[in-house]
């Protein structure tokens, strides 16, 4: 097992493992740096909406492809209508939270499983059909490695550094939207345009991860990799390509044990090594984790019992000015 | 309707030129669904003045600088600034909302904040260069605060948050200053850093406009005061303005008489 492990890590375990190990790694890292502008926004959920919004376009596609002459198993053609379905989820959820009374939690809990549900009728129905049999469409809603085709990869490689490349690029304006919509406004921040910016790329990530991770799980590797960043710095920059690293680590490490295990599912693998570097972060970082606020609890209350006097702040007083001077030093 | 023909009549003490008023509202009106929560305000403010917009809660005084300057809609009315529309005239004006507006435990550090407020200048992909960081330095310096530079905007005090606030929108080097409530929920001592700020902001002709809450404190610190709720109450210079009629007009005479007494309000 562990040999296989290594194997696969070193992408000597058959050239399938290692597309699927690539490819869910480009995938985890579009999907952390683009989840850090959405979870900075307070909108992962609406991901969740959009992600499980996508059912129904598979499966419209995939019986339109069908009825066209198609084996309707073309994957551009399925993600193009899940992408469709998407979109009018997001639109739907948008519509109901700004324009009714229906608070956004609300509109998000309606729309996911209203969407989800009509999915998996249409899913039924296509099981129905002559040529449903084998369609394997199920395998979206988990993800599915198996027979990973040199395309697929290409397809996610290409969709994951766009997305990539895109909030390097525009990450200014995105985190001053995120930060300050109604002052970015004022400063000239398109703001409509990076929300809808923000909701394109969640768009892009979803439909390019449903072959690898699934439709269920999807929002868990755009949330997941940002909380976990956060525990490490306090600059957005670094959240974003902190995020992006774990994002990718998260889908590299996963593919590499489920390819060394058998009948191990990748896309929920990938997810749980997400959690383990969450759950690492939430214990270990040296600003906010557990451990260290634990510490720094006990040595408060010691100073409190011992009659020290208590500083309210820890390093608001100990801070020498040069030093926060040169640690700013912009040629550094 | 009486009440509104009386601020009306009140306050024609003054038709500037369009070119003499930093900002000029006219018919503005504000809906939030079947709700009209601003009724046709029209204001003129100087150039070089210092105005307070006063009225009681859910007078409409946030949204007026809001719907102002475009952050939220108009249903009617029209804005210029410096003889231009608005829109022509962003570059010249800063924004500062509301503290609580924000998350505090946003990732960014103070300096970051600051430099928010240099976007334009810097651009969508602009490079911070050291001529950015030193003048950011400087604002961050006369509010007091480059200690904190390095900071995560968390750990810092609700006076410590309005001051970094306040050096962002100096770092827009603009001509006219929005200011949303900016001594709520501050201590003595930033409350007298941030007024001395604004009054050399106002010493080097740049105008200021307050949304301010505290009515004892208006004469010392304000030359100008509008009065709003829903409907305009009256506008001007202190000493014809902020008038005890004014304030019970706006307050809708819930304001006991002793209390307006003790404000050394004009007449």
């Amino acid at each position: 097992m562990w040999d296989a492990f290594l194997k696969a890590l070193l992408f000597q375990s058959g050239y399938n493992a290692s597309l699927v190990a690539i490819g869910a790694a480009l995938l985890g890292a579009a999907a952390g740096s683009c989840g850090t502008f959405l979870f900075l926004r307070k909108r992962a959920l609406v991901s969740d909406a959009l992600a499980h919004s996508t059912l129904p376009g598979i499966c419209v596609a995939f019986i339109v492809m069908v009825l066209l002459g198609g084996t309707g198993r073309n994957l551009a053609g399925l993600l193009l209508g899940s992408a469709a379905s998407a979109g009018l989820g997001v639109f739907v959820v948008h519509w109901l939270s700004t324009r009714t009374r229906l608070p956004e939690d609300a509109a998000i809990g309606a729309i996911l499983s209203t969407f989800f549900g009509f999915g998996v009728v249409l899913l039924t129905v296509i099981q129905s059909m002559r040529s449903g049999y084998q369609a394997g469409l199920e395998s979206f809603l988990l993800g599915s490695t198996a027979g990973m085709l040199f395309e697929d990869a290409l397809l996610i490689a290409v969709g994951g550094a766009l997305a990539v490349l895109f909030v390097l690029l525009f990450r200014r304006p995105l985190a001053l939207t995120s930060f300050d919509p109604e002052f970015a406004s004022t400063v000239g921040v398109r703001v409509g345009a990076m929300d809808l910016a923000m909701m394109l790329l969640a768009m892009g990530v979803v439909v390019i991860g449903l072959k690898i991770v699934g439709l269920v799980l999807i929002v868990a590797l755009l949330v997941i990799p940002p909380v976990a960043a956060r525990f490490w710095t306090d600059r957005v920059e670094f959240v974003m390509l902190l995020a992006g690293i774990f994002g990718g680590l998260s889908g590299y490490l996963g593919a590499a044990i489920s390819a060394s295990a058998p009948r191990m599912p990748t896309g929920p693998i990938i997810i749980l090594v997400g959690a383990a570097i969450f759950v690492l972060s939430l214990v270990l970082s040296p600003r906010r984790g557990l451990v260290v606020e634990l510490r720094r609890r006990r040595r408060a209350q010691a100073r409190l019992l011992a009659g020290w006097p208590v500083d309210p702040q820890p390093d608001a007083a100990s801070a020498p000015q040069a030093c926060v001077r040169g640690h700013l030093d912009p040629s550094r | 309707m009486d009440q509104l023909a009386f601020g009306q009549n009140y306050c024609v003490d003054q038709n500037l030129r369009p070119s003499d008023c930093a900002l000029e509202i006219s018919g503005l009106s504000v809906t939030y669904g079947e709700r009209p929560v601003l009724i046709d305000i029209g204001a003129q403010v100087p150039v070089g003045s210092m105005t307070a917009i006063i009225g009681p809660n859910g007078a409409g005084k946030s949204t007026l600088m809001k719907s102002s300057l475009g952050i939220v809609p108009r249903s009617a009315g029209e804005v210029r600034a410096f003889g231009e529309p608005l829109s022509r005239q962003m570059h010249r004006l800063a924004y500062v909302p509301q503290r609580a507006s924000v998350d505090w435990d946003f990732p960014t550090r103070v300096i970051d904040v600051v430099l928010m407020g240099m976007y334009r200048e810097l651009g969508m992909f602009g490079r911070v260069r050291p001529q950015h960081w030193e003048k950011a330095m400087a604002c961050l310096d006369r509010v007091g605060m480059a200690d904190y530079a390095a900071r995560q905007i968390g750990q810092l005090s609700g006076g410590q948050q309005q001051r970094v606030f306040l050096a962002r929108a100096l770092a827009q080097s603009a001509d006219l200053y929005l200011l949303d409530e900016p001594l709520a929920g501050v201590d003595a001592a930033t409350e007298k850093a941030i007024i001395g700020v604004l009054k050399s902001l106002q010493a080097e002709g740049r105008t200021v406009i307050c949304v301010h809450h505290d009515l004892s404190t208006v004469p010392d610190y304000f030359d100008r005061v509008l009065f709003i709720n829903v409907r305009k109450i009256a506008e001007g210079p202190l000493e014809t303005a902020f008038t005890p009629e004014n304030l019970q007009l706006t307050y809708g005479g819930r304001l006991a008489t002793a209390h307006i007494n003790r404000l050394r309000t004009a007449v």
